[in-house]
């Protein structure tokens, strides 16, 4: 069986501009930030970005290499509004197809199991239809005869998630109490990257939690990475929790003056280590 | 009746409360800090099967004993079935209950870019919605809302999506609204005390109908204004969201 394990760089580097690019977690939660900030270290660029949005959009949104968002919302959680989201939106920086969350849901379910669409309850009599003018129903072909949307699936050339457990042959585990999306997001795409806490031998991850932890499966995955607090500044419980501090003083930065002191580093680990200097300095 | 005590955050707290009762064992999801209390108080008293989450994946009891697990996509199949009563906020509201939460002015480009619609489309065709507006004002009510994000009574009929779709009331911090008006349009149900009917009037941006009498919103007992004050808020947190 094939080692996938690789660098954030590697894995950068089986991305093109252009891309529909799936991004896992949920607001500022387990975001795979690790591999977002070597995107931004990259040249690519004209992104179509799938995600339930945090600061993962916020920094490409900043940094201008979205072409179009899908997305029912970007959010850093305990800060209601995604500062560099909004500035882009103000500035119709790139387009959006606002999805509700379950038109979102419902659209990686299409996409993972092959289907062209799902139906679901939402969307009608709500202005989601009115900005997304390709948007169809369907009838029940049943009694009820009811008129559902026909979420069309969403299929991603590549995904990028962020666990906190994974070997490397692709099997990752979660150890928080919510897994997101991010099986979906990996079944969904062509392509899926794992980042994670800690690469461990594969008989230590049924050692470290239930086996329903083990929500990602090899054979949906292409790369592995190890990024130990990769996730930040949002939170990857029990690994970390969301850097609330920093999170506060990414929000309340201007966006030349943020990139500059920590993300203009040449790799994650200088990333890490400017966080870890501007904590020393609060103290 | 002996003479109230009770503050403007605490009739809030009692009008939140008043969303759930008699819902019975289904997910009360409050958004924000006065509905979260209102929640918290349902259960303590008149609501005592409602289930709540601890605000990330788990069921909890109200000392916090884990019950169960709902991860967001568990959440979602709670709303699409039913099994839930959301009090959301609401950047605008319109008379018929049209929300807005995902920006303001053009969509194209927005003059202020909110949250994004979320899930108030999937919400509000699947279970009951109600709303909690922290400042009753003119900006909040308006005319017509920019975004339809949460649809409201005029849409859902106009798209036939009327099955599941229920808007039990609107809360402010001046009284109680509910949809009992002409044609599925917003009435004042109820003042909370200290409030005039002038006030909601000018306070918001379309005609509201009005009952003959305006009631007002209903006393607390004092069982369970001691539970707001030395259980539920002990740190007075209701007073910030609402003055008075």
């Amino acid at each position: 069986m094939s080692d996938k394990s690789m660098t954030v760089e590697e894995v950068v580097g089986q991305l093109r501009s252009g891309m529909t690019l799936g991004i896992g977690g949920w607001g500022s939660r387990r975001k795979p930030m690790a591999l977002v900030r070597a995107l931004l270290r990259s040249e690519i660029t004209d992104l179509t970005v799938v995600s339930y949005g945090g600061p993962d959009v916020g920094l490409l949104a900043a940094a201008g290499r979205i072409r179009r968002l899908v997305a029912p919302f970007a959010t850093l959680d305990s800060i209601a509004l995604e500062p560099h989201f909004r500035a882009a939106r103000e500035g119709a920086a790139f387009a959006l197809t606002e999805y509700d969350e379950a038109m979102f849901m419902w659209g990686l379910h299409a996409a993972a199991n092959r289907l062209p669409f799902l139906p679901v309850r939402a969307g009608l009599g709500s202005d989601v239809m009115r900005v997304n003018p390709e948007l169809r129903t369907v009838t029940s072909p049943y009694g009820d005869g009811e008129e559902l949307v026909a979420v069309p699936a969403l299929r991603m050339d590549a995904a990028l998630v962020h666990l906190n457990r994974a070997d490397r042959l692709g099997n990752a585990q979660y150890l928080g109490p919510d897994p997101y999306f991010d099986d979906l997001f990996c079944e969904a795409a062509d392509a899926a990257y794992v980042s994670c806490e800690q690469l461990v031998e594969t008989a230590e991850l049924a050692k470290a939690g239930p086996p329903q932890s083990l929500l990602v499966s090899r054979h949906s995955v292409t790369g592995v990475v190890e990024t130990p607090n990769g996730a930040h500044f949002t939170s990857c419980v029990p690994d970390h929790g969301r850097d609330e501090a920093f999170q506060k003083l990414y929000a309340g930065t201007p966006w030349p003056e943020f990139s500059a002191r920590f993300l203009s580093g040449a790799s994650e680990r200088d990333y890490q280590l400017a966080v870890r200097a501007w904590h020393e300095e609060q103290q | 009746m002996t003479a109230t005590t009770a503050t403007r955050a605490e009739y809030c707290v009692i009008a939140c409360a008043e969303a759930w009762r008699g819902d019975g064992e289904v997910l009360a999801s409050p958004m924000g800090l006065i509905p979260s209390f209102g929640a918290r108080l349902a259960k303590r008293t008149f609501s005592p099967d409602l289930l709540l989450t601890d605000g990330e994946a788990m069921l909890v009891g109200l000392d916090g004993t884990v019950e169960g697990w709902l991860p967001y996509r568990r959440h979602l199949t709670m709303v699409t079935g039913g099994r839930r009563h959301v009090m959301m906020g609401a950047s605008q509201i319109d008379r018929f209950g049209n929300q807005n939460i995902s920006c303001i002015g053009d969509w194209e480009r927005p003059a202020r870019q909110l949250l994004g619609v979320r899930g108030a489309p999937v919400n509000t065709l699947n279970n009951p919605v109600s709303y909690w507006i922290p400042k009753h004002s003119t900006r909040v009510f308006v005319e017509r809302v920019d975004m339809v994000s949460g649809v409201g009574h005029d849409r859902a009929a106009q798209a036939g999506v009327t099955r599941f779709h229920r808007l039990p009331r609107v809360v402010s911090d001046l009284g109680v609204l509910d949809f009992a008006g002409p044609g599925r349009t917003m009435r004042l149900a109820s003042l909370h005390p200290g409030v005039t009917v002038e006030e909601v009037r000018a306070a918001t941006g379309f005609e509201l109908a009005l009952p003959d009498e305006v009631p007002y919103t209903r006393e607390p007992t004092g069982h369970e204004l001691r539970l707001i004050r030395e259980v539920i808020d002990p740190q007075g947190l209701r007073d910030r969201e609402v003055r008075g």
